[in-house]
């Protein structure tokens, strides 16, 4: 075999390649980390203060005369945010219950109720909106970004919002009776 | 009704009927009409064919990366439904993805929508590679170049296995 | 009890591979060699412990010992014998449990050799092999407890490894069972297969650290672990040869790839493995490349566990992923310290690396070679950042998007062409020095040979610019491996005086490594071709029959006839089976069956299709289980996939391509072997 022996001089690996090459390593692992600590945190926590969202609702529901809410707007006001889907069957077994909360809530005037549905179809929702007779305020989560922003790990979840916009209770999975709704929104009226 | 009693035929009010028949016609064509028009507006039913072509091209928003004509669960069929509904609507391809956009984020989409962000770094990180190489094969072969072109005009193989081929193969022509 | 015994005999395990971690680096940095011995026989120590731990889990697995908690989701009183056992790979802990059962046999295997002239490797393979041991082993002990039972305390149902105070062993009457989508012979093989290629790949990685930390950065570390790389990338290649094959199968979307991350994540250390297989070559050869080869197998066990990672720790979303677990952040110290101490060693001994010899042909075999490897980062490049950028997309745009097929197939299409025109090309350059006159006298033949082949397709099979551009390269790569094999034979015949057959035969057994390289590339062919069929000309289409109706599809006519639906109580399952009559062009070819599955434990369903196969195409028909199937309408999604046969043909041909090139030769080791082979062979002629 042809062999030329001339030795070339050896070098170490060159500071410039060194850097590019620490750097990319541990913009890595620091990119897995973050993605790590993403999967492992849950849905968001109470304390929490929650930013605005908006919410544009179905047609036939308003609040304040108002079809796209602003949550923002509603501060001052207890906000219960209830995720749901008409695909979901544990959603259909809290539904009457919510229903039943509202109509005992709404006439105090302090207490809102909305419903956020999660990536579902207009019509199969409007189906299941008119079977529970569901008269507070349901909207799509356009493009997901509720759901993402509350972390929501699936459907039915709902979360308790204070007058003072701050998170105070998720309930991940449904109600079992109107009871615990109950507990969990009085003691954030007074 | 008046019944002749003689006969005990029955016959038909003739002053009812008079304008009885044509304004039965008159309902009947207009019922028809409408009905041609509403199913004209329409068009026919898309076929699964004609969903599935639009469903191939979207992802499950909510089963981990199923695409939408696949995918066995009760959402997945009522989106198909939506599809072939706005198909029926006479929407188009572009249109019924851009729905599904708004409504449900871009992961429905097979490929990111920003197509300059997703392609660049790859195209970037293989030209580097390409550099790369070519510069390693310049450092390698810079003082045996003019050995190379010298070579060339001969060519021996240096390869000895497939020297004792070609001496083979030449003994035999 | 037992699982506790179980239990106990899995943290001795753990102790003891501590332990030959420990005495391994104290005996070499004391030079005491009875240390390491000691180190050694620890390790070897570790395989029957780990045996012992399996065969009790196994032991749990069959006897519906449902208290403890992964026999209670991975089995159920359905399951067959043979499934219950195979569970043991078919859930996260007891998976993690096979994995470091294979790491033991494989380091005890490694460590049973000979090591009168390596004895500076020794401390640092055992090292290497016992600290990922530690580790798989580790996630077992501390995390995933194959062996936690459950109990039923105040706060309710739940597992833990050991008893809380008040509480009391709960027994469910009946597991949870398999996924049905795992109760097939594919998924029996398919895991194992993966993971003994993943484990495998570990041992090259072990010797390349001992190279490194030893500073012996001659090829001896490759020379060593040639076999075991070849090994390796035989059982990855059929591990994601068999997923392809089972996704086809049974999960009923008429596809075997679908660019999921966990497949890619399996995917890419097959790339960096089929580079580092090429370019060892080059480094024995011709002694280039020593980075470059030291580069390539960390960037392969790295991608390993990395890919490992990806598919447990729900960072990813995917079709594959297991269920969430704790196992992230430990796995994460683990790829942080592998990677860091890698890269931090290869940096050390960069100068001690350095090549012995130049190239000096652009188009010598080493340089066509080295442009394989440029191909095959490239593809990886391309797949990292797939898998990469929907997380990068979430965490820094709070955008979440995916990244499918379309950008895969577009951005390696391209690729994938260049690699198999490089694949007709290289093997017939030479090492050292090939022109394009060399080479062009010996691929003129077979150029036009493909020429020729590409026309007749032009007017029987497609007009597509692309399909008859992939098919001019498949086409002169077949006949330049093909002219090149009879090229061989023809001088053996006329220089030996044998026939021709005996004259294949004896090439190919005296140059396994070349000769089975060819029919590996052969047989790659022969897969393009079958990719090539499906991906680009397969034809689909669903319709709703009622009895008697019938769908048309490329010339064939699908008639539905009939349809029954019943229970199998024994195996828990409720089958809905649809016949099917077929006709091609008016002429009746035979009934299919699909059917759906659907299993009582776990409530899921599955979807068996009807496939007739042929080399031309597969006509493929599944009763899609989303609509109601009855007489009086079920729903059929029919496949035509042409060509796709010679995807599985080929891997056949592959599979026995590589068991040729692994052969043991006589001739084995030339360079430095040859002295002791004269004076041992037999005899010339084999």
């Amino acid at each position: 075999m042809t062999e030329s022996t001339i030795p070339a001089p050896r070098r170490g690996v060159p500071l410039w390649a060194q850097v590019i090459v620490w750097t990319l390593l541990v913009g890595l692992l620091v990119i897995v980390a973050m993605g790590l600590r993403r999967a492992q945190q849950g849905t968001v926590q109470p304390g929490q203060t929650i930013d605005n969202f908006t919410l544009p609702l179905y047609s036939g529901y308003q609040i304040d005369g108002k079809s796209e809410i602003h949550f923002e707007d509603l501060r001052g006001k207890v906000v219960v945010i209830n995720f749901w889907a008409s695909w979901c069957k544990p959603c259909e077994q809290e539904a009457a219950e919510m229903q039943q909360a509202w109509a005992e809530y709404e006439p105090t005037g302090e207490v809102v109720f909305l419903g956020v549905d999660y990536v579902d179809t207009e019509p199969e929702a409007r189906v299941y909106l008119k079977k529970f007779g569901i008269t507070f305020a349901n909207g799509p989560d356009l493009a997901t970004r509720i759901s993402q922003y509350f972390r929501i790990k699936g459907v039915p979840e709902t979360y308790f919002v204070d007058k003072e916009g701050v998170l105070q209770y998720v309930q991940v999975g449904p109600f079992t009776s109107i009871d615990q709704i109950r507990a969990q929104i009085d003691p954030l009226l007074k | 009704m008046v019944i002749d009693e003689e006969t005990m035929k029955v016959t038909q009010d003739t002053k009812i009927t008079s304008y009885k028949l044509p304004l039965a016609i008159l309902f009947a064509l207009t019922f028809a009409l409408a009905l041609v028009s509403l199913v004209s507006a329409q068009g026919p039913t898309p076929t699964d064919d004609e969903v599935n072509r639009i469903a191939k091209q979207l992802y499950c928003p909510v089963c981990e990366s199923t695409p939408l004509d696949v995918c066995p669960t009760e959402a997945c069929r009522q989106w198909r439904d939506l599809i072939r509904t706005k198909l029926g609507e006479g929407q188009s391809e572009e249109q019924i993805k851009q729905y599904f956009v708004t409504q449900y984020g871009a992961r429905v989409l097979a490929e990111p929508p920003n197509r300059f962000a997703s392609y660049l770094v790859p195209a970037v990180a293989i030209l580097l590679g390409v550099l790369f190489l070519a510069r390693a094969f310049q450092m390698w072969m810079k003082p045996s170049i003019t050995e190379a072109e010298a070579a060339a005009n001969e060519a021996p193989p240096a390869d000895p296995y497939i020297a004792r081929l070609e001496e083979e193969l030449k003994k035999q022509k | 009890m037992i699982a506790n015994f179980g239990f106990g005999v899995l943290v001795v395990s753990f102790l003891v591979t501590l332990y030959s971690v420990f005495a391994a680096i104290y005996g070499e940095r004391t030079k005491n060699a009875a240390m390491v011995e000691s180190a050694r026989r620890a390790m070897l120590l570790t395989w029957p412990l780990l045996t012992l731990t399996s065969g009790i889990l196994i032991y749990l697995l069959v006897n519906n010992h449902y208290e403890v908690q992964f026999v209670y989701e991975v089995t159920s009183r359905s399951m067959p014998t043979y499934l219950k056992i195979t569970a043991w790979w078919g859930g996260q802990s007891g998976s993690l449990l096979f994995w470091s059962w294979l790491m033991s046999a494989f380091a005890s295997l490694v460590t049973l050799r000979k090591w009168d002239r390596d004895r500076e490797f020794l401390p640092w393979v055992i090292v290497v092999a016992c600290v990922t041991m530690a580790f798989f082993i580790g996630m077992n002990v501390f995390f995933e407890n194959p062996f936690a039972q459950v109990y039923q305390t105040f706060e309710g149902i739940n597992a833990y490894t050991f008893q809380p105070a008040d509480s009391v062993l709960f027994t469910p009457a009946d597991g949870r069972g398999l996924n049905p989508l795992l109760r097939h012979p594919g998924m029996v093989i398919h895991p194992p297969m993966l993971y003994l290629g993943f484990v495998s790949f570990v041992i090259p990685y072990a010797f390349a650290i001992a190279a490194l930390i030893t500073g012996r950065t001659d090829d001896r570390w490759i020379r060593l672990t040639r076999r075991w790389t070849l090994w390796a990338w035989l059982f990855l290649s059929f591990g994601l040869v068999l997923g392809g094959r089972w996704a086809y199968d049974v999960l009923g979307w008429g596809g075997y790839w679908g660019w999921d991350p966990v497949e890619i994540a399996a995917f890419m250390p097959w790339l960096t493995g089929t580079a580092f297989l090429h370019s060892v070559m080059i480094q024995e050869k011709r002694g280039m490349l020593k980075h470059w080869n030291m580069l390539l197998v960390i960037l392969t066990y790295d991608l390993v566990i990395f890919g490992t990672f990806l598919t447990r720790s729900g960072v990813l979303s995917s079709v594959h992923s297991f269920a969430q677990s704790a196992i992230g952040p430990l796995f994460f110290v683990f790829i942080g310290f592998t990677l860091i101490t890698s890269v931090a060693l290869i940096i050390y001994r960069w100068k001690e690396l350095k090549s012995e010899t130049e190239m000096t042909s652009m188009l010598s075999r080493e340089a066509l070679f080295l442009l394989n490897n440029l191909l095959f980062m490239s593809i990886l490049v391309v797949c990292f950042w797939g898998v990469i950028y929907p997380l990068i997309s979430e965490l820094f745009t709070g955008a979440k998007v995916t990244v499918g097929p379309p950008f895969y197939e577009r951005a390696t299409s391209p690729l994938f062409a260049a690699l198999l025109f490089l694949m007709g090309v290289a093997p017939l350059s030479a090492w050292g020095h090939s022109t394009v006159k060399t080479l062009g006298r010996v691929m003129w033949k077979p150029i036009i040979g493909a020429v020729l082949v590409t026309i007749v397709l032009f007017f029987t099979y497609t007009q597509k610019v692309t399909a008859l551009l992939a098919f001019f390269i498949i086409a002169m790569t077949i006949l330049v491996t093909i002219y090149e094999y009879w090229r061989g034979a023809a001088a053996r015949q006329r220089s030996q005086g044998e026939n021709i057959l005996t004259a294949f035969w004896n090439l190919t057994g005296r140059n396994r490594r070349r000769y089975g390289g060819y029919i590996i590339h052969l047989s790659m062919m022969l897969m393009a071709v079958g990719i090539l069929g499906i991906e680009m000309f397969q034809k689909e289409t669903q319709g709703t029959l009622a009895a008697g109706q019938s769908l048309n599809i490329a010339g064939y006519e699908v008639r539905y006839k009939e349809i029954a639906s019943w229970d199998n109580p024994g195996a828990g399952v409720n089958y809905t089976r649809s016949v099917v009559d077929i006709y091609e062009d008016g002429e009746y070819l035979g009934q299919l069956t699909p059917r759906i599955d659907y299993y009582f434990d776990s409530q899921q369903t599955m979807t068996i299709p009807g496939n007739r196969s042929t080399l031309r195409d597969d006509l493929y028909i599944l009763l899609v289980d989303w609509e109601p199937a009855t007489a009086s309408g079920a729903t059929f999604k029919i496949y035509v996939n042409p060509l796709v046969n010679w995807l599985w043909f080929g891997s056949i041909l592959f599979l026995a391509g590589v068991i040729i090139a692994a052969w043991p030769e006589k001739e084995a080791d030339r360079v430095s072997v040859k002295a002791r082979s004269r004076v041992q062979q037999p005899s010339a002629a084999d």
